[in-house]
Order: C-alpha cells, then structure tokens, then sequence
C-alpha cells in the first residue's frame, strides 16, 4: 500500500545522467543501466529476508518441533545442514538462487519453483482482471473529473478515490460476497470455478492454469461462463483499489495538460471541450500512468494475498498464507524471494516501456 | 521559504500550529474536505481515550451477570451491535479496537520518524559510500509489497501471534521497517537541496560543527513536510495493522480487540447471511482511514501555494480555465 501523494524528490547519484550524446545510443545505455541495478535490489531483499528468517532458528524446528523426538529432530537439522555455521548457509544459498533452486518446501516436500508456476498462473489471472477493472474505472472517472473540475461531480468523484483507498481489500470483498453471493445470488461466494468445470478442463492436454485460456481451449461455454462469474468479485475488489489511485492520476494530468498553450490554442480554433480532453489532453497524460502501474504492481501483489484470502482464490498469495500458518518458512522464504524478484523485473519493465515513450525519462 | 518562516515566527502559537493553520487558509470545498477529516480523526481519537467508559462490555468479555453472551446474535438491544462467533459484544470490540490503532499508530510513526529522519539527515549531509548504501538499501525496501515484509517481520518478531504488547509492537516494528524509507528518501532530497542553500555555506564559514548545520539549519528546514506524512502514513500504518490481524498476524483476540483479526473472523459468517459481525470493523477501518487521509490531503493541497484557493475567488466556483495565467488557478488540484 503506498501514499497515495507522491512527495517530490531528488534522485542524484545511481543511473549517471551524463548520457546526451545520442537518444538511440542513451536508450541502450539506459536498458543496460537499469538492467544491472536490478541485481542489488533483488541482492538485498534475498540477504535481509534470509538473515531474518534465521533469527527465529532453523525452519525445521519451527515447522516441527514439538511433533518429533528430539534425537530425529537433531538429525533431521544435521541433515538439511541447518546445523553450520549461519554466513556458510547464507553463501550456500545464493549459490542455490543462481542456479535457480528456491528450496523445497518441507510440510509437503515440493520445489518452491514448482509451487509458483503451479499457484502463480492464478495470481497472474486475478491481477489481470483487477487491472482490466483498475484501468476501466479509473480512466474515464479521471477523465470526467478532469474535465467537470471543482464541481459537483469532480467532488464526488474525488471522495470516490479516496474511498477506494481507505477500504482495504478484504472489507470491500467482504461486502461484494455479502451483497451479490449470499443475498443477490449473482456471483459463486469463492473459489476459480466449480468443481464440474475443473473436471472439464482438467481433461485438456496441457492446462496453462489460466482458467480464461483453459475455458476457452476446452470450447465449453457454461465452463467458460462459470470461469467468469468466478473471476468478477475478486477483480473488482481488488481493481478498485487500484482505480482510486488511476482516477486521481488522470485527473491531475489531464488538468495538467488542458493548461498547456496547445490546448488552450485548439480551444480559440474552437475545439470543443469533449475533443478536447480525450484527443489532445489524454494522451500526454497516459506517461506517468505508465510509470505509476510499475509501483502499482507491487501494491497489487500485496492486494492480490488479501483478496485471495478472502474469495479463497487458491494462488500465490493463498498458497503463501496455508505455509505461514503450517510455519513451514522455507517455502515462505523461496516465495517471498520469487516475489522479489518478479516485483523487481516488472519494475525494470516498465521503466524500459516509460522510456521508449517518453524519451525525456533517458537522460 | 525563508522569508515566509519570518514573517511565521511574529503569528501567535495557535495560528501556527499545522491543522489550525492550514484551517484558516482554506476556503469551499477544500475547507469542507479539512473539517470532515478532522472531525472524523478527532472521533477516533477520543473514542480510543474513551473507549472503557464507552464500550458497554469488556473487548474480551464473553459473559455478563445475566450469564454467557448468545453467539452470532443478530443485532437487538442487549447487544447493539450483535455478538460474533466467539460470542463476542461487536460493538464493544469496536470501540476498544480504536485503542489498539491508535497505540499502533503512535509507536510504529514515532520509531519511523526517528530512524528516517535521522538517516535521511546523516545520508544527505554527509554523502559518500554510507549515502549510497543507503539509497540502494531503501530502494530495496520500498519496491517491495508492504504487507509482504511486514508479514516476515511480524513472524520474526512475534513468530506469529502474542500477548497485548508484544503483538502491538510487533506490529509496529513490521510498519516501521517499511516506513523508514520513504522518511529516508523525503528527508535526503531535501538534506540535499539545503546543503546548497547560501545559508548553510555561511555557517560552515563561520565554522560551525557540522553537528549544529544539521540540528539547527538543515533539520528545521526539512521537516515542513513531516506533518503530511504523518497523517499519511497513520492511515497507511491502519491498513497494514488491519492487513496483518486479516491474515492471522495480530494480535489474539483474549489481549485486545483488532479490527482486521474480527474481520477474518466475519468472513466465515458472509456465506450464512451474517452481516454485522464484518460490517462494523470495516466500518470503522474505512472511517479512520478516510478521516486521516482527508486530514493528509488538504494538508498537502494548501501547503502549495499553487493549488490553493485563494479567499476572495470564492475557491470553487472560479472557472480555471479563464484564468490560465495565473498561478493561482492553473496549477493543479489535489495530486
């Protein structure tokens, strides 16, 4: 969950800003720059998140200790090394990160990297649909606020941002389930889908756990129907909060750009305000949109543990709890460090996709 | 800047406080935002003092001399509010709810506002190998999704659940750790800026430690920001409290009531039809939070000279688009 105002800064030092030669050669030195420091900030969050998950002790006492006698405990941490000193666990580790080993998890002995790409398509599919939500509620509100500035509707739409924010996740789920489930009857209450429509796509060769595609590969139409009903609640709880925060976004730029000299000429051409505000004020106000989305994602992967939680949406974030409860923090470990790094590698993707629009962002 | 602090400084104390201040400088609809935040900030403080003499039962009472509370009872006159699974009062834990916030609010911002001014003070000023370490180490933290670390650090803390204290500060300890980058970044660039500024080159020619150019020149100048995130950061430190308690992370219901640790408990009742053990938590949550940031945005609104309306054009009903010229109107409203 991040402020919702962006206190201004200065950010000297880090990326060297003295790449003016030439815009094709400073975007290839930009990528570059920017590639490499993903790996201190991945560096970082794996060293803080390991050190601190020793504090506590070994994992397998944590996990099982009062279950087992403590001569096949003893062992047991003897032989998963946890009995060495703590840096050569740590260097041992990193060597296991590069090769791309995350652990295995111990409650039910799968590879960590297993459980992401079985859990995390589903993650993947939530956050999608709340972004489609996201984008379809924030921009045009944005738009109309922008446009209707400081007047009754720009004041509500304004007090609905604000909403957004300050109804966490859970609590709007919580109402949508209590309002369209239990006494609409619209909506299923949890879960992807019914158990029939999991047995349906079950039956395809190669499922990609993105029951959208699987639905719609498998030609069923009440599963794809079903898929969707599914999908709607946790979208727009999840979506919301994020929209609060397009719509203010929009609205500040647009304002923003319908101040600027070319508008204001297109006005004494007698543009109208309409044509005004979605061709000539929106575009250059879709740039930090873009930059924002980046920041967006590690909100929303925040959000997306709670909302899972809520509709048991049986993705990363659910799987990620059903481990914390059982304490088995290896596998919390590996799936916070995956986290990490994906939080880490989208950011540098939208940085690349913010400069290849705007070329002012290279330096 | 400077100037304006003079002429600051010959205002009475009162006029010069953040909220009243900013109270008075606001007109329409921006004034209308202030009041209803500090109104409903307000509330929630005094009903956090008052809480005991308030709340009809006790946040852990599950019986009365009538005998034990009726569990899941819908709203009615014994109790207002319904009881929940546990046969907990829900009003009752509503109302002692506000405590447990405010004592989160209070620690974990006190903590943040200590390290990340103080780091940001040390980091901007002195620069080097120590600033960039930082940097980078913030970076880190901030890309990071809050609740994520907050929930590593609340397990490392508390490893898991605890006693009434030990749960508050464990909480506390997790928000702090993911606040004190962003007083840390505010805090630099504005260490960084004043660095340059001619007043602080006098003192240092005049040789003055560098000590006394942070304490004294530097650290007054950098700070006019803190009160906007102060607010801010308040409501953010709710949401995480209330994320936390949700997954099972608070604090257990026998030490203090928590608003996001009843509502996990609510979210078994939804599919039965229960709606009131959910929906006055959430209630609450919502109320504080949009209280705070209400409080937090106007704040940030009329510090800048460029957003804020001015008296005599009657604030809302000015049409901006007239006016382009002016930097009253053209500027923008409320990032």
């Amino acid at each position: 969950m991040t402020t919702l105002i962006e206190v201004p800064e200065a950010e000297p030092g880090l990326v060297a800003p003295k790449s003016k030669s030439k815009s094709g050669g400073g975007l290839g030195k930009y990528i570059v720059i920017r590639f490499f420091l993903i790996i201190p900030t991945v560096f970082i969050l794996v060293t803080l998140v390991f050190f601190l998950m020793r504090v506590i002790g070994d994992p397998i006492t944590a996990a099982q200790g009062g279950r087992l006698p403590p001569d096949v405990l003893a062992q047991r941490i003897h032989d998963a090394g946890y009995d060495r000193p703590v840096l050569v666990q740590y260097f041992e580790y990193l060597g296991q990160l590069i090769t791309g080993n995350f652990g295995t998890t111990i409650t039910d002995r799968r590879p960590v990297v297993e459980v992401l790409t079985t859990f995390g398509a589903a993650t993947l599919e939530l956050s999608i649909n709340a972004l489609i939500v996201a984008l379809a509620v924030g921009i045009p509100c944005g738009l109309i606020a922008a446009q209707h500035r400081d007047k009754v509707s720009d004041a509500l739409l304004r007090f609905f941002a604000i909403l957004c924010y300050a109804t966490p996740v859970f609590f709007s789920g919580l109402l949508l389930k209590l309002t369209f489930s239990v006494w609409l009857g619209w909506f299923p209450v949890a879960g992807r889908s019914s158990t029939r429509t999991e047995l349906t796509m079950g039956s395809l060769s190669a499922p990609s756990g993105i029951y959208w595609l699987d639905a719609l590969r498998s030609g069923n139409m009440t599963a794809l129907g079903d898929v969707a009903a599914h999908a709607v609640l946790p979208a727009v709880a999840l979506g919301l909060l994020t929209a609060g925060v397009f719509l203010r976004l929009v609205r500040t730029n647009v304002i923003g750009t319908l101040g600027k000299d070319y508008v204001e000429a297109g006005r004494s051409r007698g543009v109208s305000e309409f044509r005004l505000v979605t061709k000539h004020a929106y575009k250059p106000a879709l740039i930090p949109i873009i930059t924002v989305m980046g920041l967006q994602i590690a909100l929303m992967l925040g959000g997306a543990i709670l909302t899972e939680t809520t509709f048991e949406w049986k993705g990363l974030g659910y799987q990620l709890v059903q481990y914390l409860n059982a304490r088995d923090f290896v596998a919390v470990q590996g799936i916070v460090v995956l986290l990490a790094i994906i939080v880490a590698v989208t950011n540098f993707i939208v940085d690349i996709i913010a400069a290849l629009i705007d070329p002012r962002v290279r330096y | 800047m400077s100037s304006e602090a003079v002429i600051r400084t010959k205002q009475p104390l009162s006029s010069r406080l953040p909220v009243v201040s900013h109270l008075k400088k606001s007109v329409g609809l921006q004034r209308g935002m202030l009041v209803v935040g500090v109104v409903l900030s307000g509330l929630f403080l005094l009903t956090s003092i008052f809480a005991p003499l308030l709340a009809p039962y006790g946040y852990s009472q599950l019986s009365d001399a009538s005998g034990s509370f009726p569990t899941q009872q819908a709203p009615g006159a014994q109790h207002l509010l319904g009881t929940t699974v546990g046969g907990y009062d829900v009003l009752s834990r509503v109302l002692w709810g506000s405590q447990t916030a405010v004592t989160v609010i209070v620690v974990s911002v006190t903590m943040s506002l200590f390290l990340g001014v103080a780091l940001g003070l040390l980091s901007g000023y002195f620069g080097g190998w120590l600033d960039r370490i930082l940097v980078v180490v913030a970076d880190a933290i901030y890309a990071f999704p809050t609740l994520l670390l907050a929930i590593v650090i609340s397990i490392v803390i508390s490893k898991g659940q605890s006693s009434f204290w030990g749960g508050i500060f464990s909480c506390a300890f997790s928000i702090t750790v993911v606040f004190v980058p962003q007083y840390f970044r505010v805090i630099r660039a504005e260490t960084i800026r004043l660095k340059a500024e001619p007043f602080v080159e006098s003192a240092k020619v005049l040789g003055a430690s560098s000590m006394r150019i942070i304490g004294r020149h530097i650290f007054k100048n950098a700070t006019r920001t803190l009160p906007l995130m102060f607010t801010l950061n308040a409501s953010e430190a709710i949401l995480t409290l209330a994320g936390l308690g949700f997954l099972g992370f608070g604090i257990e219901p026998t030490s203090a009531a928590e608003w996001g640790f009843d509502l996990n408990k609510a979210l078994a009742d939804t599919s039965s039809g229960i709606w009131w053990t959910g929906l006055f938590p959430g209630i609450a949550i919502v109320l504080t939070v949009l209280g705070l940031t209400l409080v937090g945005e106007s704040i940030n609104d009329l510090n800048d000279p460029r957003i804020r309306g001015r008296k005599r054009a009657g604030g809302t009903t000015k049409s901006p688009r007239r006016a382009s010229g002016t930097p009253t109107t053209t500027a923008e409203a409320g990032k």
